[in-house]
């Protein structure tokens, strides 16, 4: 009975929404989307503060918006702020596993098995190489698909790749704290310095470049590889968390 | 039909957390849902034949782009999705290690 009202429901919600959906004319269906209607499209021709210009691979000297990436140039230009905030909240949630599970005195979680030799040198191999290509992710973020955000998460997966191949590998949590602090403060002191030196919070205010080098985009990269230090960081220090118990006497 | 798709796993994520009593099996509904819910974001802004909205040297003039602020607004959604899976995890293990048990029925009766 319960299953069925569940059920009902699940359906005769989806039903409500579809309907909604098609009623409304404000909702075009999928791919007949006009962008010259919407805010994007400023993102798009970077015309946000009312400069529009012609942009270029490798060629043009942009005004607002660094990034060839354009996602990049909302996340940690438009929106930066936003973004400080989203950081915050996954430094709340990491601080609240370390809340529950964390423990003065803690140990690893003991393996069913033994790993071999062959497993620990192999898991160290492939540790150097995801290990790169997070870095390579983090730092080409305004230039590629990716950014801090996965770049972090790869450092991460690295990191969990070497507690899950090595039952006496314990990773320095110590270091992981000092890291992810001293990347959540820069980034807020690169806002600070922004407001002090030139107009509001966050600003740009490096020299963008041309668009599409490597070093472009002002503060832009900076900031995306502080917030991959701190996603990073953090997301290993959840791990760290998660395969540990408290030492029992 | 994309969005059709992405509506009926929205539904299926919210069935399993209504019916589930295992608290992984909750965690793994509201992923799901969350996943449905990222998928109809993106292709809320989808354009048809658009590419990526990213500057490459390949990148012909003239060409048209997806609408980029719903991958943004994506990309902070993915974020804090994992953040309240580690906290909704982190809270699973200690009621295993108070109840020895995932199960929400079984966990009053010690």
């Amino acid at each position: 009975m319960k299953k069925f009202l569940a059920l009902a429901l699940s359906i005769g919600l989806g039903v409500m929404i579809i309907v909604a959906l098609n009623a409304n004319e404000l909702f075009p269906s999928m791919g007949e989307v006009d962008i010259t209607d919407r805010i994007s499209n400023s993102f798009l021709n970077r015309s946000v503060l009312g400069r529009a210009q012609d942009v270029i691979f490798g060629e043009t000297e942009v005004t607002e918006g660094g990034p060839a990436n354009m996602i990049t140039a909302i996340v940690a230009d438009y929106r930066s702020f936003d973004t400080l905030g989203e950081i915050t909240v996954l430094f709340v949630s990491s601080l609240g596993v370390a809340l529950l599970l964390g423990a003065t005195k803690q140990k690893r979680l003991d393996f069913n098995f033994k790993p071999n030799f062959m497993l620990k040198v192999g898991s160290r191999a492939l540790f150097a190489i995801i290990l790169m290509t997070g870095i390579y992710v983090t730092i080409h973020g305004h230039l590629t698909p990716g950014g801090g955000f996965p770049g972090g998460a790869m450092i991460a997966s690295s990191i969990l790749l070497l507690y899950l191949a090595d039952d006496t590998f314990r990773a320095k949590v110590k270091g992981f704290k000092i890291l992810e602090s001293v990347a959540g403060s820069l980034y807020v002191v690169i806002g600070l310095i922004g407001l002090i030196t030139a107009d509001y919070f966050l600003v740009n205010f490096i020299n963008n470049g041309i668009v599409g080098t490597l070093f472009s985009a002002g503060i832009i990269p900076i900031v995306y590889v502080l917030i991959g230090l701190k996603v990073g960081s953090e997301i290993s220090g959840v791990i760290d968390n998660f395969l540990t118990e408290e030492e029992t006497v | 039909m994309l969005q059709y798709a992405a509506i009926f796993m929205m539904m299926l994520g919210l069935y399993g957390i209504l019916t589930n009593r295992n608290i992984i099996k909750i965690i793994i509904s509201l992923n799901i849902l969350e996943i449905g819910l990222n998928i109809f974001i993106i292709s809320v802004g989808y354009v048809k034949d658009g590419i990526a909205p990213i500057l490459t040297s390949a990148t012909p003039s003239g060409s048209i782009f997806v609408d980029p602020l719903p991958q943004a607004l994506v990309l902070t959604a993915i974020v804090i999705g994992v953040g309240t899976t580690a906290l909704g995890l982190s809270l699973a293990k200690k009621m295993f290690q108070k109840y020895g048990t995932y199960n929400l029925d079984e966990m009053g009766e010690q």
